[in-house]
């Protein structure tokens, strides 16, 4: 439903960020894109959200150009970007100004629900912490009840306790009315916990580097062999060992730098 | 674990409002009305022994006495209206263009190029400069009076928007990009929020600057208002007047002010900032 096509980027400074992807998004699936940071991660799902046009190639959705950002997309950033001036309630409703003000604070209350901050309805930004301003945000985006959301590394900013839940509470939102989910991260295990297929992204200019199909039964357990076997093939991919757990370099490319 | 890691706290289910931050201080001690009052006490004590020429400098009481003898006579509210009639007018005019233009040439860059340098060119022009013209357009009554105050009160405003739209965050606007909010649409709900607090300052620089021109308008020629009684008392030689108008002039510009930034203490109240607090 959501389409690039031997797409590429170009910035006005010369930089190609993105130079022939093809990616074909279907209706109902998590695509985790995985990669480096700088690789172009945030360019393609820019590309995908409508925010900025291929400079070659092109983009659609639904088999109609792409032209801009559309109702259908929604968007989760990095930060939340809350208008620290609205309330909870109101931010929410950002996205739904084209509705009745009875249906808009309706549906904004409704998913405030979905993802617990009900209570919180008519706080301020600045009374949230870092997850529950991010929950609001991606409530902002579900509000609009888009067929498509895609998220930017939605969770890189917050403690690992809040992240595992918040990947936890996506999955739920996901099970609700099974949307399309787009998820950039750098987090292995979060695309492995959460993706359907997993496209990984090398960088200068970025290109697909490879994609899996994540046959993992769900709920899916972190510390299975088959999770941590598949982590093994996605980091040797990505040229990192996964040995004692910590990143490092590979051997030939540390031999390569000296 | 000897180092307990409280981000525990933040899971989502232990999710708990953070107390928001006193918006109001607590009502401060006035100290600032000390070195006032020494300053009225001993400036009565002076005129009360005859050091000071009662011709020039007439003690405090004098000035209360005369106050009061104006405001008996009911003459003191009619001023007191007239100028402040005059520079609400104007302080109005003044901010409903330069919002408008403001927010044109802050959100349209097109707009910004073909307009701004024009104002900024006049803005150099000393607004009093204007005086001649304005008596010669539009008479010696009330419109180049209004006029005057809103041409002082329409650059600090202008400046606040024109200069504060291009800085709001870029990630609060490619939001509102994404909901495919109009461009008058992102103006209203995105950026004179943001700017807000820019806003208020140039609001208040363009109120103190409406009391100012306000003085010189009514100094020009008028029949009535605070500026008129300076005059007056210039002429008949009553300096307990001169006095009593800048007094009165200091209360109502302060007192405006107050009511000011009070506005924008409500209105601000979602920022997350700095507040030091009052001592």
């Amino acid at each position: 439903m959501l389409t690039l096509n031997n797409a590429a980027k170009r910035y006005l400074n010369g930089y190609l960020a993105l130079d022939g992807i093809s990616l074909a998004i279907g209706e109902g699936e998590i695509v985790g894109v995985v990669g480096a940071s700088g690789c172009g991660k945030s360019t393609l799902l820019r590309l995908l959200a409508g925010i900025e046009r291929p400079t070659a190639g092109d983009a659609a959705f639904d088999d109609a150009p792409l032209l801009g950002p559309r109702n259908e997309i929604g968007v989760v950033f990095q930060e939340p970007r809350l208008m620290p001036w609205l309330s909870v309630e109101a931010n929410v409703a950002f996205g739904l100004r084209h509705l009745p003000a009875v249906e808009r604070s309706a549906r904004a209350a409704e998913t405030l629900e979905r993802v617990g901050l009900a209570h919180f309805a008519k706080s301020l930004p600045r009374e949230l912490s870092g997850g529950m301003a991010q929950r609001v945000a991606i409530a902002r985006a579900l509000a609009a009840r888009p067929k498509v959301l895609l998220l930017d590394e939605p969770f890189s900013a917050l403690d690992a306790f809040t992240r595992l839940a918040l990947q936890e509470h996506l999955l739920e939102l996901w099970s609700y009315d099974r949307p399309t989910f787009v998820l950039v991260t750098h987090d292995i295990d979060e695309a492995l916990a959460l993706a359907d297929r997993i496209v990984l992204m090398k960088g200068h200019p970025g290109r697909i580097h490879r994609e899996f199909a994540v046959d993992l039964p769900r709920p899916r357990s972190r510390t299975a062999a088959r999770f941590l076997s598949w982590k093994e093939e996605v980091l040797r991919e990505l040229h990192i060992t996964a040995a004692s757990g910590r990143s490092a370099v590979a051997p030939r490319l540390l031999r390569a730098a000296v | 674990m000897p180092s307990a890691d409280n981000s525990i706290l933040r899971l989502p289910g232990a999710d708990a409002p953070r107390p928001a931050p006193r918006v109001l201080p607590r009502f401060p001690a006035p100290l600032g009305l000390v070195l006032p009052l020494i300053a009225l006490a001993a400036w009565e004590f002076a005129g009360a022994r005859a050091w000071l020429p009662g011709n020039l400098l007439p003690a405090p009481t004098v000035i209360v006495v005369t106050l009061a003898d104006l405001a008996k006579s009911g003459e003191l509210v009619d001023h007191l209206l007239a100028t402040t009639i005059r520079v609400a007018a104007g302080f109005a005019l003044g901010i409903a263009a330069a919002t408008i233009l403001g927010a044109l040439c802050g959100a349209v860059p097109l707009a910004r190029r073909l307009l701004d340098p024009t104002i900024q060119g006049l803005k150099s022009v000393p607004s009093l400069a204007w005086v001649p013209l304005f008596i010669l357009w539009f008479g010696i009554f009330e419109t180049s009076k209004v006029l005057l105050i809103a041409v002082g009160v329409f650059f600090p405003v202008y400046l606040a928007l024109a200069a504060g739209i291009p800085g709001v965050d870029r990630k609060l606007v490619e939001v509102a990009r994404v909901y495919r909010y109009s461009t008058a649409a992102l103006v209203r709900r995105v950026l004179l929020p943001a700017v807000l607090p820019t806003y208020f300052i140039g609001l208040r620089s363009g109120l103190a600057l409406g009391w100012m021109f306000v003085v010189a308008a009514e100094l020009m020629g008028a029949s009535q208002g605070l500026g008129y009684l300076l005059v007056d008392g210039q002429q008949t030689g009553k300096p307990a007047i001169i006095i009593a108008s800048i007094i009165l002039f200091a209360i109502l510009g302060k007192a405006t002010d107050v009511l000011l930034a009070a506005a924008a203490a409500w209105a601000l109240r979602w920022q997350d900032s700095f507040k030091p607090q009052t001592p």
